[in-house]
């Protein structure tokens, strides 16, 4: 009989937290003669070391974080005000930001942020989701592997600007177009882990699984994709920067509104300050975006490891 | 790997399944479990015969085999038969918890317990739907020998509390003596070694449980078996034994 008192000794034993770790260790080091006071004081300063590293508040790290960005600001501002080279080649950062002031009280400036955000998510949104259905399908059927894994690595293979011609012809210069070449970006990098990944579950636990009666759809559901959820996530981040990507592709090329329209434009017209703009705001925005989805990643970790 | 197999065993009887190392005791479990299926011949449970994954059977494995990214009671709760009442499982959930003593720990993950308490969780899990036989894996061969011999008289409770079919395969002769109604031993035909393990023997063990551990008659059949394993209790006529073989 394992009464109550034995389990908390076990559990003492199992866990990992750091007040039952200086009483096993004790027992340890008295064991083997060891002066238990001496241990316990060295634990103690572990402790306060480990204490010091970790847990700097969140606002440290972001200043931290915020060093190299205003570095850089500065190095422009002094290498363009220096006239080495000519504002119509290098703007300078006080310029830029006017620029964006400017285009943002017209009213030009906001559409394009607004119409490009949604079609990287609606894009990302379809192409993640049918990579994760398409890539269940061949990580878990070995027959859906061997006839579709060579042919969707193949459509892979394709580069991005390649598909808009024929997208132009198939569905005319609009939104489908634009959001369906982001799909198409979207889906290779989740349906590529998610596939790969599910190879490689335990398969001892989807034994268990089995065995419980699991099978098929409630079998991937409650083994096989919660197992993989790191790996999922990591897709996941890829194929939102692919979007971005891809979206610069599609706006660039056939596009009268968003922000590789405003690249296009501004190349056209010498406004070299508004393609600062441009290329500034998608990086924010593409930053952005991916904190977003490493918020969700540490809730999901947090709940699933 | 397996031949000749013919066992009948009787509802809520305990029986052991004992071997060498690869003799197929695993492999015998497994079929009886629907993990694997036999190439020939039939299981069956109460006159009917058993087709794929029989949900009147459940299995504990060598290892917990627990999901990390569940608490220890969600774990237990995979165990239930699919489409148990929300409300009615949470109950059978915390009553089978309080039966493997592990009330207080039904919010840590896996990883936060010891194997002992991790194997109790899997031996919840394997009773939470009921089941009419109850098929283990070596269930405790991985745990230290104390946390064995405390898991083996928790299995015992268990059996009186859910008298369940259980079939138990071990390496341990002094495990099977302890639990079994029965214990089969396996073994391979010694004039013709080709044929694949059969059953070697079949020993009802004396006595009524709970049994002392240090009985007797219990180390004369423990030395028979041992015998029968290939491992002599007395070492120099061991050797003698081998070298015969």
């Amino acid at each position: 009989m394992t009464s109550p008192r034995e389990d908390s000794v076990e559990r003492g034993a199992g866990s990992t937290d750091a007040t039952s770790r200086p009483a096993s260790l004790l027992q340890f080091a008295s064991s083997y003669g060891y002066s238990a006071a001496g241990s316990a004081l060295s634990l103690r300063g572990g402790a306060a070391r480990g204490g010091l590293g970790r847990d700097r508040p969140g606002w440290a790290n972001a200043l931290i974080g915020a060093i190299v960005p205003v570095l850089l600001l500065v190095v422009w501002q002094v290498v363009a005000s220096s006239g080495v080279i000519p504002t119509y080649r290098l703007p300078t950062p006080l310029s830029v930001w006017q620029a964006a002031v400017d285009l943002s009280n017209r009213g030009l400036l906001w559409p394009d942020v607004e119409i490009s955000t949604q079609r990287v998510l609606l894009g990302f949104l379809f192409g993640s989701a049918l990579g994760l259905i398409v890539g269940s399908i061949v990580g878990l059927s070995r027959w859906a592997g061997l006839l579709f894994s060579p042919t969707i690595g193949g459509f892979r293979a394709v580069p991005s600007l390649a598909w808009v011609p024929l997208l132009i012809l198939y569905l005319g210069i609009n939104e489908d177009q634009k959001v369906l070449l982001i799909l198409i970006g979207a889906f290779f990098p989740v349906y590529t882990t998610v596939s790969g990944a599910l190879r490689h579950v335990d398969s001892h636990l989807v034994e268990v699984g089995r065995a419980f009666g699991r099978s098929r759809l409630s079998l991937l559901l409650t083994v096989q994709l919660p197992a993989i959820v790191p790996t999922v996530v990591s897709g996941l981040r890829l194929a939102l920067a692919q979007s971005w990507l891809f979206l610069v592709a599609a706006e660039l090329i056939a596009s009268s509104l968003g922000l590789g329209f405003l690249l296009k434009d501004s190349q056209d017209n010498g406004r070299i300050d508004r393609l600062f703009v441009a290329i500034i705001l998608l990086a924010v925005l593409g930053k952005l975006t991916d904190a977003i989805i490493g918020l969700l990643e540490r809730y999901l970790l947090r709940r699933w490891t | 790997m397996l031949a000749g197999i013919d066992l009948d065993i009787r509802a809520g009887e305990i029986v052991a399944i004992l071997g060498p190392s690869g003799c197929g005791k695993s492999t015998l479990l497994r079929q009886i479990g629907g993990l694997d299926s036999p190439d020939t011949g039939d299981i069956e449970i109460d006159g009917s015969a058993l087709v794929g994954i029989d949900q009147r059977c459940a299995v504990a494995f060598q290892e917990p085999r627990l999901l990390p990214w569940r608490s220890i009671s969600r774990n237990v709760e995979i165990g239930l038969a699919r489409g148990t009442d929300r409300e009615i499982g949470r109950a059978r959930v915390a009553e089978l918890l309080g039966l493997v003593h592990l009330t207080g720990s039904s919010d840590l993950r896996p990883r936060q317990v010891s194997g002992g308490m991790a194997q109790r969780a899997a031996l919840a899990r394997a009773l939470a739907r009921g089941p009419g036989v109850l098929l283990l894996d070596e269930p405790f061969g991985a745990l230290d020998a104390l946390t064995r011999l405390r898991m083996q008289d928790l299995l015992l409770d268990v059996h009186s509390a859910e008298p369940a079919t259980i079939v138990l395969v071990t390496h341990d002769v002094d495990e099977a003596l302890y639990l079994a109604d029965r214990v089969v031993l396996l073994g391979a035909d010694p004039a013709d070694p080709g044929a694949g393990s059969g059953i070697a023997r079949t020993v009802t063990v004396p006595g009524a449980r709970p049994r002392d551990r240090a009985d007797a008659e219990l180390a004369r059949i423990r030395s028979e078996l041992l015998a029968g394993l290939g491992v002599p209790s007395h070492h120099g006529a061991g050797s003698a034994a081998s070298l015969a073989s």
